[in-house]
């Protein structure tokens, strides 16, 4: 049993919808669905002048159409699971504490921004700031699952604490610019400068990357924990080869500029 | 009862409460997990002298461990939860950690934990790492060759300890034979381990003594020595040899298991009677009567 919502009024500016959560949708008929406020650019509104309602509410809602100028679906999320069949517009389960969110076509920019736990799954691209700190904000996500099947933008995991963030293809400049801990894997190319002020926490990639002058090469060794991740990973639909699973990673320490205790893990060709 | 011409003596097996846990343990390489399981189970025949019990439960292949890699599961016994924790920061610390290319992964998912990686991780002088996978936390702790992987808590949970089966033989050789024959039939028992030499103990024991700084001795009523000495012998005239196969389990099922199949084997492999080792009942929490056991039950099941 699900809720459907299909897009039928593609919103001419970003429509802010964080009433699209499992939660905040359970229990309400189609018309108090779609009563439900958003905000059109700089207007309220009523969810149902963008959306058509179909279905009950059961833990799971189906969004469906070109969502990428909606944002914040999903945002605060506790439990439940958002299916979007399209794609999804920026602050994609921001803050979110748990449950599910996958997007089958792409995502906007800070998927995930600040999140405490749940898991998203985008299946195509994802934007820039995926599962990021907000501007000024010293932490950024500190817990859950954003799992990217495609390529995403700069600044993935920008002052992650806790969590794991996963790229199935390539990602953009400073991927985890000042980690404090958790793992980023990037099955692609890292962008420059990867690692930058990281404190602590992992940065995966299986190709080579340029790193920066303030991190050194440690050893070439085969990280058993990380045979845990890529299973895992491997589990949830990403293409984790038995090379990339069993091979030698070059293991470059830094950042020096700060305590030099988080790791670039880079596998050999 | 007889089975295959051996006799089934009317009467139980007295098992006791215990904690229990399952280790996994992986390397690069089989013969290196092993290594490591064996020194694990080491010196840990007995909760008398031991502190714990433990044994090999299977060994894994690479698909079936956390890692990928070739693996051992130990199950390790104590009669405490306190007691289990401490003999696993011992013995994984000790005998795993130590062992070259080595993983430890909790094996059993339980409500009750106790913690071992959170406490060797002090060995990584704040070198450790710890990494948050799917609500599991794992400790990598820089050693010589790389890193020691060990998870923070593993899972514990009430365990059955002291299942037991005696075999009375003619001779020694007769009574190795049956014993080796329900030993190959017990191990492999999922959830059971049977923590002795080889599976298999001669110097039984009960739980009193004539000294009076030592509270378990030699089972006197099974010596064959004895046999016209002490009054409580049991040891029938034909028999000059008796060998015990003590079973551990996770659960009661477990031990259960064991002891049918090795009652089987050993029958079929020319004991002259089949036994159990009990106290009348007022230790243990267990009971495990012969026949029932044996009653309606396929040999191997």
């Amino acid at each position: 049993m699900s809720l459907d919502l299909t897009l039928y009024n593609t919103p001419a500016v970003p429509l802010e919808a964080d009433v699209l959560t499992p939660a905040r949708l359970a229990g309400l008929s189609v018309l108090e669905t779609a009563k439900l406020t958003v905000v059109h650019g700089n207007q309220a509104a009523e969810l149902g002048e963008f959306f058509r309602v179909a279905g009950t509410a059961g833990g799971e809602v189906r969004l469906t159409g070109d969502l990428s100028r909606v944002k914040l679906i999903g945002a605060g999320m506790a439990d439940g699971r958002i299916v979007v069949q399209g794609s999804a517009g920026m602050h994609l389960g921001a803050g979110m504490t748990g449950g599910e969110i996958v997007v089958e076509g792409d995502a906007g920019d800070w998927v995930g921004p600040e999140m405490t736990g749940g898991r998203i799954v985008i299946k195509g691209s994802a934007g820039h700031m995926v599962g990021s700190a907000y501007r000024g904000s010293p932490v950024g996500v500190r817990g859950g699952e954003i799992v990217v099947f495609g390529n995403a933008g700069n600044e993935i995991g920008s002052g992650m604490r806790r969590g794991l963030i996963a790229i199935g293809g390539d990602c953009g400049d400073f991927a985890g610019v000042n980690l404090l801990a958790g793992t980023i894997v990037v099955l692609g190319h890292l962008g420059w400068r990867p690692g930058a002020g990281m404190h602590r926490g992992t940065i995966v990639s299986m190709h080579p990357a340029e790193m920066l002058p303030t991190f050194t090469l440690a050893c070439t060794y085969r990280p058993v924990f990380l045979r845990l991740y890529l299973a895992h990973l491997r589990r949830l639909g990403l293409p984790i080869d038995d090379g990339q699973m069993r091979g030698a990673y070059q293991r470059w320490c830094g950042d020096a500029i700060e305590l030099k205790r988080g790791e670039v893990l880079l596998l050999l060709a | 009862m007889h089975i295959n011409g051996t006799e089934i003596v009317e009467t139980f097996a007295e098992a006791f409460a215990m904690w229990g846990t399952r280790v996994l343990i992986t390397a690069e390489t089989a013969d290196w997990a092993r290594a490591a399981a064996q020194s694990m189970t080491g010196f840990a025949t007995s909760i008398i002298g031991c502190k714990c019990e433990a044994g090999i439960e299977a060994e894994l292949p690479g698909p079936e461990t956390p890692d990928g890699r070739p693996g051992v599961s130990v199950l390790l016994f104590s009669t405490s939860a306190e007691g289990l924790g401490k003999r696993l920061v011992e013995r994984v610390g000790q005998c795993v950690m130590t062992c070259p290319t080595t993983a430890c992964y909790s094996g059993l998912p339980a409500e009750e934990t106790v913690i071992v990686g959170g406490q060797l991780r002090y060995f990584g002088d704040k070198y450790q790492i710890s990494k948050l996978l799917a609500g599991r936390r794992l400790w990598r702790v820089p050693v010589m060759d790389g890193e020691f992987l060990v998870d923070d808590r593993f899972g514990i949970q009430p365990a059955v300890g002291g299942g037991n089966i005696l075999i009375l033989s003619r001779d020694q050789l007769a009574g190795l034979r049956a014993a080796e024959a329900a030993v190959a039939a017990m191990r492999g028992t999922p959830g059971a381990i049977l923590p002795f030499p080889g599976g298999v103990v001669r110097s039984g024991s009960k739980p009193k003594s004539r000294y009076k700084f030592l509270f378990a001795s030699t089972n006197d009523a099974y010596c064959p020595t004895l046999r016209s000495v002490t009054p409580e012998t049991q040891v029938m005239a034909e028999a000059g040899c008796v060998l015990e196969i003590v079973i551990d389990g996770l659960d009661l099922a477990a031990v259960e298991t064991a002891m049918r199949r090795g009652i089987h084997a050993a029958a079929g492999a020319g004991a002259l009677q089949i036994s159990a080792g009990n106290y009348g009942g007022g230790l243990g929490q267990y009971r495990i009567e012969l026949y029932p056991l044996l009653e309606g039950a396929e040999a191997g099941v």
